[in-house]
């Protein structure tokens, strides 16, 4: 078989059950493209010792029967997730020479699967941005452009490595994390799928936390019965984290029968959003086309609180975000300042994460401590959390109605160019996740989906989000969706 | 509400991160910019709301007070910058 880096994690697990190809092979299809790849600065680590070992220890688990289904399966690995003894840096200066000393229960869950890391993948620093250019190793670059325009596209962000490397084929399918859209944008930027599952559905222990209250792992993937395959090895109940959910993981793929006759659609009237691009406009309108025709019933719903999403966001995950950063003292791991002579702790501290700590990163820090700060606790973290309450009332409100899942635009616009945002300031960034957001501050599952390209060539992708635990239910609607849509595009290869 | 120079200074000293004075009025803009955004969360009415502590209705685990781990210094301290007979090594903190 030729260009096996090309497959998904479904047909690569069938050729692998056949006896068409083997894991090693899979394994080092994936590593030349990885080679010949670094224009696009997706992967930052590269462990081909580990994956080669990882795929003849697969091959012999494949011969033996029996074996899981991400078994062989070649992967990329955000630089989110502590591997052990391989560097994890969640992008920032601040962990150079990291090399944790245990393995995050997510990476471990795969890894226990049978399948093989490639290496680690390029990220926004910390997870915090929308375009993978606040990362200490440079952005990524999207395999996606305008045509024939050779301008440097953003792949989105945080997981932007991630996407990238999967839209570009140097791995099968890749780990995202997704704190306020860090998965399904950077997947609808570039042609995949991701989904975000419900909050406690993944372990959150070993991943480099950033807002605990709103991270979850997910699966970046080439396809939504690959999502299936992958979120299954990926999500467990872990007595590590508190917040795992103690339910079983039932088996998604099976659950994926596309079958969505009878069910209700909502499309939430607040997310249509003034100077929203008429080909988003009309991508959204197409999918519920698309779903109607499949069956489902199309529901106008509301989410009256949605506009208040994004602006309670900005407050409650700087606010967990400087909390969860004050372990980077430069005193247990990572990096740290060199002193002068006459330098105390506290001189160390704030020289350290000075130069450690990104502008992004910084500011985020420092708005966080501002909201949790004596005197504006009150008008401002505790105001956050009960809007908070209000947009999850929201979706409960049109759950309890009925409604099955929610259609809405992935993103307020396709990819655009690294370095265009630079000028503008934060906020502007900050709308990338205005669609995607309220899920994570309401725990929901959420996908997106490719669902079409626009005037300049480039993906754009449609969101569905699902009621608690159902997953399974999300992913059968999201299939529907990709049945209908018929997505196939591809990059064309430059790089 | 506005935040100026010396306020960005006094946050910047809380969050321990040092910033050059020259640096401050630009931080403090930026603030401004992001906390207004965030004022409109003053239009909702959230009498009598509840802030959300957990987004599952969950109560947290309990495991027995038992000692399930331990014996690792060497794996503790192996990412230490600094670390002397079998601790982490800082400046001095007292006099």
């Amino acid at each position: 078989m030729s260009d096996l880096n090309k497959l998904g994690l479904a047909e690569a697990r069938d050729a692998l059950r056949a006896g068409e190809t083997t894991s090693r092979e899979l394994t080092e299809s994936c590593l030349n493209a990885i080679q010949g790849a670094g224009a696009l600065n997706a992967f930052v680590h590269h462990t081909p010792e580990i994956a080669m070992e990882r795929a003849d220890a697969a091959d012999v688990r494949i011969k033996a029967g029996g074996a899981p289904d991400m078994c062989g399966l070649p992967i990329g690995i955000k630089d989110l997730f502590c591997t052990k003894d391989v560097p994890s840096q969640a992008g920032s200066r601040i962990l150079e020479g990291f090399l944790p000393q245990y393995e995050s229960t997510v990476s471990a869950n795969l890894q226990n699967a049978g399948a093989v890391m490639l290496g680690k993948l390029n990220m926004d620093e910390f997870a915090m941005g929308s375009s993978n250019e606040t990362s200490v190793y440079g952005s990524v670059v999207n395999p996606w452009r305008r045509g024939n325009d050779d301008t440097a596209l953003t792949p989105g962000g945080s997981s932007g490595g991630s996407a990238a490397a999967v839209a570009a084929d140097l791995c099968l399918a890749a780990t995202g994390t997704d704190t306020g859209g860090s998965i399904r944008q950077p997947a609808a930027f570039t042609g995949t799928v991701g989904i975000k599952p419900t909050y406690g559905r993944c372990s959150r222990w070993g991943v480099v936390a950033f807002a605990s209250s709103l991270d979850q792992a997910g699966p970046m993937t080439k396809s939504v019965r690959d999502a299936a395959i992958m979120l299954e090895a990926m999500c467990s109940h872990d007595p590590k984290d508190s917040t795992s959910m103690d339910l079983p993981v039932p088996n998604f793929e099976a659950l994926m029968t596309g079958d969505i006759r009878g069910k209700k659609i909502g499309i939430p009237k607040e997310y249509r959003m003034d100077g929203m691009p008429e080909e988003i406009e009309k991508l959204w309108s197409n999918g519920a086309e698309m779903m109607r025709d499949a069956g489902a019933e199309i529901v106008d719903i509301s989410l009256p609180h949605t506009k208040y999403a994004l602006p309670a966001y900005y407050v409650i995950a700087p606010a967990e975000a400087s909390s969860n950063l004050a372990r980077y003292d430069g005193v247990r791991y990572g990096h740290r300042a060199s002193l002068d002579a006459s330098d105390g702790i506290t001189e160390m501290y704030e020289k350290t994460r000075a130069e450690g700590f990104g502008p992004e990163v910084q500011r985020r820090v420092m708005i966080g401590t501002y909201v949790l700060s004596a005197g504006f606790y009150d008008a401002y973290y505790n105001r956050a959390r009960r809007v908070r309450t209000l947009i999850k009332k929201d979706f409960e409100d049109v759950f309890a109605a009925g409604i099955d899942a929610i259609l809405t635009p992935a993103t307020p616009s396709s990819a655009f160019g690294l370095g265009e945002m630079t000028d503008v300031d934060p906020v502007q960034m900050y709308l990338n996740d205005v669609f995607t957001v309220t899920v994570n501050m309401a725990g929901l599952p959420g996908i997106a989906v490719p669902a079409g390209l626009d005037s300049k060539g480039l993906p754009m992708g449609l969101q569905l989000i699902g009621r608690p635990w159902e997953e399974g239910d999300l992913l059968s609607s999201a299939y529907a969706l990709e049945q209908a849509a018929g997505f196939v595009a591809k990059p064309n290869k430059w790089w | 509400m506005s935040i100026d120079p010396s306020t960005a200074a006094r946050v910047a000293k809380l969050a321990r991160i040092k910033v050059e004075p020259d640096a401050l009025p630009a931080l403090a803009e930026e603030f401004n910019t992001i906390l207004g955004f965030i004022e409109q969360l003053n239009e909702v009415d959230v009498e009598g709301v509840e802030p959300m502590t957990s987004v599952t209705p969950q109560r947290l685990k309990r495991r027995s007070d038992v000692v399930n781990d331990g014996n690792q210094a060497e794996a503790v301290l192996k990412n230490a910058p600094d670390q002397r007979e079998g601790f982490f090594a800082v400046p001095k903190v007292v006099e």
